[in-house]
């Protein structure tokens, strides 16, 4: 089987597992990157979601061997010596409960405020259409999202 | 899924060869009904042809008075095209409304048409556009193309490389989305060209159709009013747990009505 490279979080990574491997079970069972979840596992729920080439993506719904050539950001990879400002916000306006779908908003949020597509509060919660946190805090999640790109435009 | 061999192909050549090679192959595009097809254990593949390295399957141009979208442009790409958004507005903004953010990212309009699904957007553009499906073998009218359920008239080891759009006068699309996941229950592309208006409705039956009902009293009159007491038969239409035939048939009639209303705010904002 032919082995191939991808930069994850930077560094320069090679697979050559089995063609049928999800980006997002290589990134967890090979990678240990666990902070990206599997929730819905039906590219739905918005927790795998990492940045391809900085562009939003649901990592179950895609295979490692597409990734080839790609640079691939995950929550792991996001921060430096301090928070990301995103992390930063989530932090600060309590914008998770459970967690569980943080790193997948947080990454689509990433990519949201890259696009300008944050400028409200409705624009926000429009683009938040393939995110879903089942404890339903979305409305510090917003508040969050809000401020992050407040900041960053600042 | 079932185990399968992955290639990249770099050319459509390329691309050609590994699928007349291969036991069952299949082309990979954004991937986003095929995976999960085949998470499912639904598709069973020998061998998956991923066509993302081929340049000449991407690229969005207006020549003349055709919309160019190479095959592997994505939603999100043919979206925020300001070529696409200048040349027909209501095609860009129904590919802003396909799916969420993420799989906007991934999703193809090339993968779109060959999977030809019952409630998918882009149908309903191609035929009431009049839309050329270029191939490696040919050219296909989109009134040619749509042919039933999850069915198209490409062949075996077709590849749609891309698809021209003949601009329109003025155009746009209203779907109702199903809230869960953001298919059309009913969406309807209204368009209006030199020789008279399309109305295409996707989501409500087993296939894309022309409402030529709609059609014929739009041209009478492009306005709202022209639909009143105009109506779609629930005959042959779907009916599921989500909606029966008799309200699909119903929202036609809104979705027209709100097409028929952003297609006329287009034309007094939009440049000439």
């Amino acid at each position: 089987m032919p082995s191939q490279n991808m930069a994850i979080n930077g560094k320069a990574v090679h697979f050559d597992g089995d063609d049928r491997t999800l980006l997002v079970d290589f990134l967890r069972d090979a990678l240990e990157l666990t902070g990206t979840h599997v929730g819905c596992d039906t590219s739905q729920c918005g927790a795998c979601v990492v940045l391809m080439d900085g562009v939003a993506v649901k990592s179950c719904t895609i295979l490692a061997r597409q990734a080839e050539g790609r640079e691939i950001t995950t929550i792991e990879g996001l921060s430096g010596k301090e928070l990301h400002p995103l992390q930063a916000a989530f932090q600060q306006c309590h914008a998770l409960q459970c967690g569980f779908c943080t790193p997948g908003m947080i990454l689509a949020a990433h990519d949201m405020i890259r696009r300008g597509a944050a400028r409200d509060e409705a624009q926000i919660r429009h683009e938040l259409e393939g995110n879903l946190c089942r404890c339903t805090g979305y409305q510090n999640i917003v508040k969050a999202i809000k401020a992050a790109a407040i900041n960053q435009t600042e | 899924m079932y185990a399968f061999t992955y290639h990249g192909a770099e050319t459509l050549e390329q691309a050609q060869e590994l699928l007349a090679s291969g036991d069952d192959p299949k082309i990979l595009a954004g991937g986003h009904t095929l995976l999960p097809t085949m998470k499912q254990r639904l598709a069973n593949p020998s061998d998956l042809i991923d066509i993302a390295g081929i340049n000449a399957l991407s690229g969005i141009t207006l020549t003349g008075a055709a919309l160019s979208i190479g095959a592997m442009e994505t939603h999100a790409q043919v979206a925020d095209s300001p070529v696409a958004q200048r040349a027909i507005p209501g095609l860009a903004a129904l590919a802003g409304q396909i799916g969420d953010p993420h799989v906007r990212n991934r999703g193809t309009i090339g993968g779109s048409l060959a999977n030809n699904d019952p409630a998918a957007d882009y149908p309903a553009a191609c035929l009431a556009l009049g839309a050329l499906i270029h191939t490696t073998q040919r050219q296909i009218k989109a009134q040619d193309f749509f042919t039933d359920l999850f069915e198209t008239s490409l062949e075996e080891h077709e590849i749609i490389t891309r698809i021209e759009f003949p601009t329109p006068e003025i155009s746009a699309y209203a779907k109702s989305p199903n809230p869960a996941s953001r298919y059309a229950l009913v969406g309807v592309y209204v368009a209006r060209t030199q020789n008279g208006v399309q109305v295409a409705v996707t989501g409500a039956g087993p296939v894309v159709f022309l409402a030529t009902g709609f059609s014929q009293a739009l041209e009478r009159s492009f306005s709202r009013g022209a639909l009143n007491g105009v109506t779609v038969s629930p005959e042959g239409l779907n009916a599921d747990l989500h909606a029966s035939a008799a309200y699909r048939a119903h929202l036609i009639g809104i979705m027209a009505r709100q097409a028929v209303t952003t297609a006329l705010s287009q034309k007094q904002g939009a440049p000439s």
